[in-house]
């Protein structure tokens, strides 16, 4: 699905058959929209439009450049503009972390930011972390432990837990961490918990996400 | 998503400069900003990118404080090694807001700046004297389990939804601006946020265009350092009540306290009765009782939100006994 859709040219999506039965019918309402309508939330489009701006984003490598209404979120950047559909579009609101990417090796809401906020740098989406058919450690894991049921919230969950590993590896503390000055919290699974707080997943695939983590963590279990 | 023109900021004083244009509003993290603006809660006609400002940077004061660039990063501040040693309840505060993406991208100027998550501000089909004022509150005789029940006013009974600032107010840091012509101010975070009054849209002491360029912590205060966050769920959400505790004892008796609460007022509500009350008292639960009437006394609830004042004595009770047998902000 993913090598079929990345062969789509951005702004010109054509609508198969097999596109829709692929894509599903939510995101063929939302080509019937106006273009602007794939700005962030309602859009009045009788009003003059922003002024366009330029973004150069390097994204899982490669460099692209795009001219782009400003309101574009980078979440819509990548699935619109790019049509990089494996970050998924859950609440829109900074709330489920479905669309959660790494920008410079952080992670972060891709909906509840610009793309033009983040000229010049790069972006870490889940196509970005296989290394040709080899999947990335976490990726496997997922596989292997079951560590979801309908799948939406998977790629925000594994970038997340990407950029949750490397926190970890800074000695970076949570809520839930005892003493704040050790400088190194182990992680357990109600740390894990607690730093993949912002992936809901509805299917309630928790626990074996929770074992898929440690596993890419080698955390025995 | 209403229109509006982008523009970066290449300092503070140019920021400012832009900013004091009717319509501009300053961009940090965004992550408050873009989802009202996504409802069109907030519709400027210019965004105004401070990102790229110098402003991230974490400092040694010459009085042994620290001075937090606007720009620091939530996350970032929470994993400071200095703060998690002598400033555990806002490393504990930091991480008990929102989640780990959102903290990656929410900076300490915007955590102070952002607004209430009152569910009929965000609505904008109701009426709200904040988002439009003179068209009444909803929330007054409307669903108010998460509103203030301090500091309230006729107008408005929003609360203040972050957790930092609820820290920062127990270690009465201060915040420094920048304005257009390049003038500095030092704004005591004691005089930084406003209660609602009959203006319930200004929420700051924050002027036209002046913008904040750091934070600064004075000294910790002696003794331990606690924060409690009370919410619906275990993570990733609002606080109902939290509090931010420093309390100092010789072993028996308390020599020292700040109390801070959060989730209960238009502003992090520091209570000053609760201090005086602990001061030369005995550390022990009659204590802490007294205390937490003294914080409440003049508390008074809407309906769905009555359960806030017992819960935040008994909140306050359960922290400043944690703090008398922790140490470095643990939470048991």
């Amino acid at each position: 699905m993913d090598e079929h859709e990345s062969t789509i040219e951005p702004n010109t999506i054509e609508i198969t058959r097999r596109t829709v039965i692929e894509t599903g019918t939510t995101a063929l309402l939302l080509t019937t929209l106006p273009r602007a309508a794939l700005a962030a939330g309602p859009v009045d489009d009788n009003e003059p439009p922003s002024p366009a701006v330029k973004v150069e984003l390097q994204i899982n490598g490669s460099s692209h450049s795009l001219t782009l209404d400003p309101r574009t979120t980078l979440l819509d950047a990548l699935r619109e503009h790019l049509a990089l559909t494996g970050t998924k579009k859950g609440c829109d609101h900074g709330q489920c972390g479905a669309c959660t990417v790494l920008i410079e090796g952080h992670r972060i809401n891709s909906c509840l930011t610009l793309a033009v906020m983040h000229d010049g740098q790069s972006v870490t989406t889940i196509e970005g972390l296989a290394e040709g058919e080899k999947l990335h450690p976490l990726q496997a894991a997922f596989v292997e432990h079951d560590g979801f049921q309908c799948g939406y919230c998977t790629s925000g969950q594994i970038c997340s837990a990407v950029g949750m590993l490397a926190e970890s590896r800074t000695g970076a503390p949570s809520y839930v961490t005892a003493d704040l000055t050790q400088p190194q919290p182990e992680l357990t699974d109600a740390e894990i918990r607690e730093r993949m707080s912002g992936n809901i997943c509805r299917c309630a695939a928790y626990p074996n996400i929770v074992a898929a983590i440690k596993q890419a963590a080698g955390i025995s279990t | 998503m209403k229109a509006f023109v982008y523009q970066r900021a290449d300092s503070a004083t140019q920021a400012a400069a832009a900013a004091v244009k009717p319509g501009a509003k300053i961009i940090a993290g965004g992550t408050n900003l873009l989802d009202l603006m996504k409802l069109q809660v907030e519709t400027p006609s210019a965004l105004v990118d401070i990102n790229r400002l110098p402003l991230d940077k974490i400092e040694e004061t010459r009085d042994g404080g620290l001075r937090v660039g606007a720009l620091v990063r939530n996350s970032d501040l929470a994993a400071d090694s200095r703060v998690r040693q002598r400033y555990g309840v806002l490393s504990r505060a930091l991480l008990a807001g929102a989640s780990a993406q959102l903290r990656n991208k929410a900076t300490t100027g915007g955590n102070l700046l952002q607004r209430t998550r009152c569910y009929y501000f965000y609505d904008v089909t109701k009426p709200c004297n904040k988002r439009n004022p003179g068209s009444g509150c909803a929330a007054l005789a409307g669903f108010n389990r998460i509103h203030a029940i301090l500091g309230t006013s006729d107008q408005c009974i929003a609360t203040h939804p972050s957790d930092m600032a609820v820290a920062m107010r127990a270690l009465d840091a201060k915040v420094e601006t920048v304005n257009a012509e390049g003038e500095a101010r030092i704004i005591p975070i004691a005089e930084f946020h406003r209660l609602p009054g009959k203006t319930p849209e200004i929420e700051t002491t924050l002027k036209s265009g002046e913008i904040i360029t750091a934070v600064t912590l004075p000294p910790p205060p002696p003794g331990v350092q606690v924060y409690r966050k009370v919410r619906d769920r275990a993570s990733y959400e609002f606080a109902l009540v939290s509090v931010a505790v420093v309390i100092a004892t010789d072993g028996k008796t308390i020599t020292s306290s700040r109390v801070s609460f959060g989730g209960v007022a238009h502003k992090p509500w520091r209570s000053i009765d609760a201090e005086t009350v602990l001061k030369g008292r005995p550390a022990n639960l009659s204590t802490y009782r007294a205390a937490a009437d003294a914080a409440m006394s003049k508390a008074a609830g809407k309906g769905h939100n009555d359960f806030k004042i017992e819960l935040a004595k008994r909140t306050l009770c359960r922290t400043l006994a944690d703090a008398a047998h922790t140490s470095n902000g643990r939470q048991s």
